[in-house]
């Protein structure tokens, strides 16, 4: 199975270094035929009154299913089956757009319901496997979800010229009602739903010209999970409740690459409710050992779980401390490194230029932090297993809970619940909280435990337990001319590599060059003569993984918080400079001017009593969406930041939902701030330091800036908004910091800094 | 034995006087729009009122709950303002992962009952201890002042 193609740049030209659609966080998709489990189970399924019920689908008996995609009801319903997961980016809602604009198909008659795990039907061919990342949704389905709208609409069309026995070409769609003008007859498509299964599938259709869309660009307050999500009805994997399941809560071990010496469960099986305790072993290097307590509900678990006393085999842990990380990250970047990207003759033009300015940066790890903690829900019966998860890789994850169980992948069957957010922690590259479910119903299985188990991580299970945004160290020096052109650039980078020791490294690794590590660096289409990035990867036994905009989320802060610094070194405007850089760029000169003209770049900045304030500018490509965003902060006499507003301009492309696309820009701007603010994972002698929202705090209410989004107007193949609102934003604040107070922050988060 | 009424139907608890309402809410009632995140009264995603009060039900023993009235998201269309306030949630499309949102909306609930008109700072500190991780605040407050027009 081929995960990952390599594709061209957005301009379908190969760039130096081939910009490759990574495989990121970002939905997918769901499981399994499998027989209807209980009472509030059914697939997940949301319509756009009373989502996410049994109720819902139950109603929807198939008599049409013109492709894997679509259901025609008798009832009049239509269901349309997505194969991207729904972890809030709005995938459920663009795909059923996509499919009712060309079936012309009311709006209100739209249900969503997850696709099950089958690989023949519901490939993300973005990625080569069942499976959901890297921004990818739109881009990958907007034809085929047309392809599968426009095929429904034209086989009812042909049922009803055969019944009326009138010319197909006379008669139109619209708002899910079927028309024959000169004779009057009208049909509902739940009405010639059973006909129109008995036409022959047509071989080509043709899709509507983008000026007849009636949804596509227009639709708003449409999100098809809206309802379930705001009366308690929609099913997350935490909210799974099967006859007889146990809940399963795990002692887990504090370092990565310890095993269990031996442990104590008396207590634990003293405390009432408790029915086992099952030793997990952990798969090395892909999940950490742990003891897991079963109980009737989770509280008793928790308090079993509490009162087991393990001894720990440390001898191959991982030991180190933050400190000591980041020294070894700074000596290396002093050292030349694996060439990831290079043009001209770098070494000359930083000999002795006019202005040589240089400046490293420190990344810390990072969690995903998602509302909804990770958990798993799992039924292993000896001959088959059953899994319930916001399931965002099928493929990977089929397999490597069948090899744990020593099954094969046909025999595991995934059914795809609502993620509670992922930023790509779902999607593990080495599938570890699945394996680890699939050991501990191994191990339970064979103590003579049949029941499905619900494996639930704490905040702190979660927080605590790796696959982070991997920490970086990026050195950059950069050269001006006389004219305060900039002429060089050398950047080492220095981190972990998220694909190397995975499935993914043969797609993703190249010559040793991780393009995740360095992707938004050595392909950057800044126009400088003289370029060369390079990179160390650092092997540790701790492991990382994508985090909402993958390398981007380093790249981006160290290219443009530099590019800004050479701005002032030139004497030039930061706007004007980049856009003397971006010439030949029309799409990051279109996002960089709109976003520059609504924040009204060159005008100051109303004065506020007591603070100073500044404004920040950075543009960034990532996932073939570009995206500008100006951030005015202000800061008092204590060094107290405040984000006040942030202008952004985004074009990726036919806009599907403009909503929808607003919401990720605002949440990414969010989410992008939270880090850049507030957020690190720090090791002590390899333990983790943060357990909790306390010590990685979140972005508050408090903290969220007034946002503008302004979209470019675009008829080019739409392309993902999941990931690409996160990157411009920590640059433009940085550099709206320096606007105020002539401070450059160059280690994240920001902290206290301003206030040293 | 512990007795809780939990949107207006009587519930008996029989296990851990010491158990978070959250729990039992959950795993013993089987209603499960209320959510756990955190555990320790940091996130606000177990947002439920408690005689009309938003509290964090993940650090509420049972006991503390007995006797009084409990609400849940599941509860809270019955009311005006919770009514009011699930419309705004929907006609501004405020939902990402959804996985906060029942908190969210419980705590923006009791704001509008006993504040019929708040301002951003109001709204600010009412809202600060409900973190939404998809970052949705800014339909959150703007969902927020529709409801209190639509109320008006």
């Amino acid at each position: 199975m081929g995960i990952l193609n390599r594709i061209t740049g957005n301009d379908g030209k190969a760039s130096n270094s081939t910009p490759l659609i990574n495989v990121s966080r970002r939905s997918f998709l769901q499981g399994t035929g499998g027989l209807a489990i209980g009472v509030c189970l059914g697939p997940v399924a949301c319509s756009s009154k009373d989502a996410g019920t049994a109720a819902t689908v139950a109603s929807n008996i198939p008599a049409f299913e013109p492709n894997a995609f679509i259901r025609i009801g008798a009832d009049n319903s239509v269901t349309v089956i997505a194969k991207h997961l729904e972890m809030g980016q709005g995938a459920f809602t663009g795909l059923a757009t996509l499919a009712a604009e060309e079936l012309d198909a009311d709006w209100s008659q739209v249900s969503v319901e997850a696709a099950p795990a089958d690989v023949t039907k519901y490939k993300n061919n973005l990625l080569g496997g069942q499976g959901t990342g890297g921004s990818t949704a739109m881009a990958d389905s907007h034809e085929p979800m047309r392809k599968a709208g426009a095929t429904a609409r034209a086989m009812l069309v042909n049922a009803a010229a055969a019944e009326w026995k009138v010319p197909a070409a006379e008669i139109t769609v619209s708002k899910g009602t079927i028309r024959h003008a000169a004779s009057k007859k009208e049909a509902s498509f739940g009405q010639m739903a059973d006909k129109a299964a008995k036409q022959p599938v047509p071989a080509e259709v043709v899709l509507k010209d983008p000026k007849d869309f009636t949804l596509i660009g227009t639709l708003t307050a449409t999100r098809k999970d809206s309802a379930a999500k705001t009366n308690g009805t929609a099913k997350f994997t935490q909210d799974v409740k099967l006859d007889g399941m146990l809940v399963a809560v795990l002692a887990h071990a504090p370092h990565f690459g310890s095993t269990i010496k031996s442990f104590d469960d008396s207590k634990a099986r003293a405390v009432a409710g408790v029915v086992d305790v099952i030793r997990v072993d952990a798969v090395p290097g892909v999940n950490r050992a742990a003891v897991a307590v079963l109980a009737k509900n989770t509280w008793v678990a928790k308090q079993g779980r509490d009162a087991l006393v393990v001894e720990w085999e440390e001898a191959e842990a991982f030991k180190l401390s933050s400190a000591e990380i980041f020294k070894q990250f700074h000596e290396l970047s002093a050292k030349p490194g694996l060439v990831a990207g290079t043009r001209g003759d770098t070494a000359a033009a930083l000999k002795k230029p006019a202005k040589l300015i240089e400046a490293s940066y420190e990344f810390p790890y990072l969690a995903h932090a998602a509302m909804e903690p990770l958990n798993c829900v799992i039924h292993y019966t000896g001959d088959s297993c059953q899994i319930w998860n916001g399931e965002q890789f099928q493929t990977f994850d089929q397999a490597a809970a069948a090899a744990t169980l020593g099954l094969k992948p046909e025999q595991v069957s995934i059914t795809q619940l609502y993620a509670g957010g992922s930023f790509g922690r779902r999607a593990s590259s080495k599938s570890d909280f699945i394996v680890e479910a699939a050991t501990l119903a191994k191990a339970a299985y064979a103590k003579g435990v049949k029941a499905p188990l619900k494996m639930v991580w704490t905040r702190e299970d979660d927080m605590r337990g790796g696959y982070y945004r991997p920490a970086f160290v990026h050195a950059i020096k950069a050269s001006l001319d006389k004219d305060g052109k900039l002429v060089g650039w050398q950047q080492r980078i220095v981190g972990q590599s998220i694909a190397k020791g995975t499935a993914l490294e043969p797609y993703m690794v190249h010559e040793g060059v991780d393009h995740t590590s360095v992707e938004g660096a050595s392909d950057t289409r800044y126009d400088i003569a003289n370029l060369q990035v390079e990179l160390h990867t650092i092997d540790y036994q701790l492991p990382v993984l994508w985090w909402r905009s993958v390398g981007h989320t380093h790249t981006a802060y160290a290219v443009e918080t530099m590019i800004d610094e050479l701005a002032h070194a030139a004497g030039k405007d930061p706007v004007e400079f980049r856009l003397a850089l971006l010439e030949k760029q029309p799409r990051h000169l279109g996002v960089l001017e709109l976003a520059a003209a609504k924040a009204d770049w060159g005008k100051p900045l109303a004065p506020i009593a007591g603070m100073k304030r500044g404004r920040g500018i950075a543009v960034h490509e990532s996932f073939n969406t570009f995206v500008a965003e100006v951030a005015e902060v202000s800061i008092d006499a204590d060094g107290m930041l405040k984000v006040d507003r942030v202008v952004c301009a985004v074009d990726c492309g036919l806009a599907i939902n403009p909503d929808v696309i607003k919401a990720q820009m605002e949440g990414g701007i969010g989410f992008g701030l939270a880090a850049i603010l507030h957020s690190e994972i720090t090791f002590d002698q390899g333990k983790v330091v943060q357990g909790n929202f306390g010590e990685y705090p979140m972005l508050r209410i408090n903290e969220m800036p007034v946002i503008e989004v302004h979209l470019v107007a675009s008829a080019e193949r739409p392309t993902g908004v999941g990931e690409p609102g996160v990157p411009p934003i920590g640059p433009a604040v940085a550099n709206a910091v320096f606007a105020a107070t002539a401070k450059r922050i160059r280690k994240l988060p920001f902290g206290d800094q301003l206030s040293a | 034995m512990t007795d809780l009424t939990i949107n207006g139907v009587k519930h008996t608890h029989n296990g851990d006087a010491a158990m978070p309402l959250l729990w039992f809410i959950r795993d013993e009632v089987g209603m499960t729009g209320t959510k756990f995140g955190c555990g320790v009264a940091q996130c606000g995603a177990c947002t439920v009122h408690l005689d009309g009060q938003p509290i964090r039900s993940c650090v509420t023993p049972v006991s503390v709950a007995a006797g009084k009235n409990i609400t849940t998201i599941e509860g809270a269309a019955a009311d005006k303002v919770g009514a009011a306030v699930q419309a705004s949630w929907r006609k501004l499309d405020v939902v990402q992962c959804g996985y906060c949102q029942s908190g969210q909306i419980m705590s923006a609930v009791a704001l509008l009952a006993k504040n019929k008109a708040p301002t951003d700072s109001d709204i600010d500190s009412a809202m600060s201890g409900n973190v939404c991780r998809c970052a949705t605040y800014v339909r959150i407050r703007a969902a927020i002042h529709d409801a209190a027009t639509a109320l008006a």
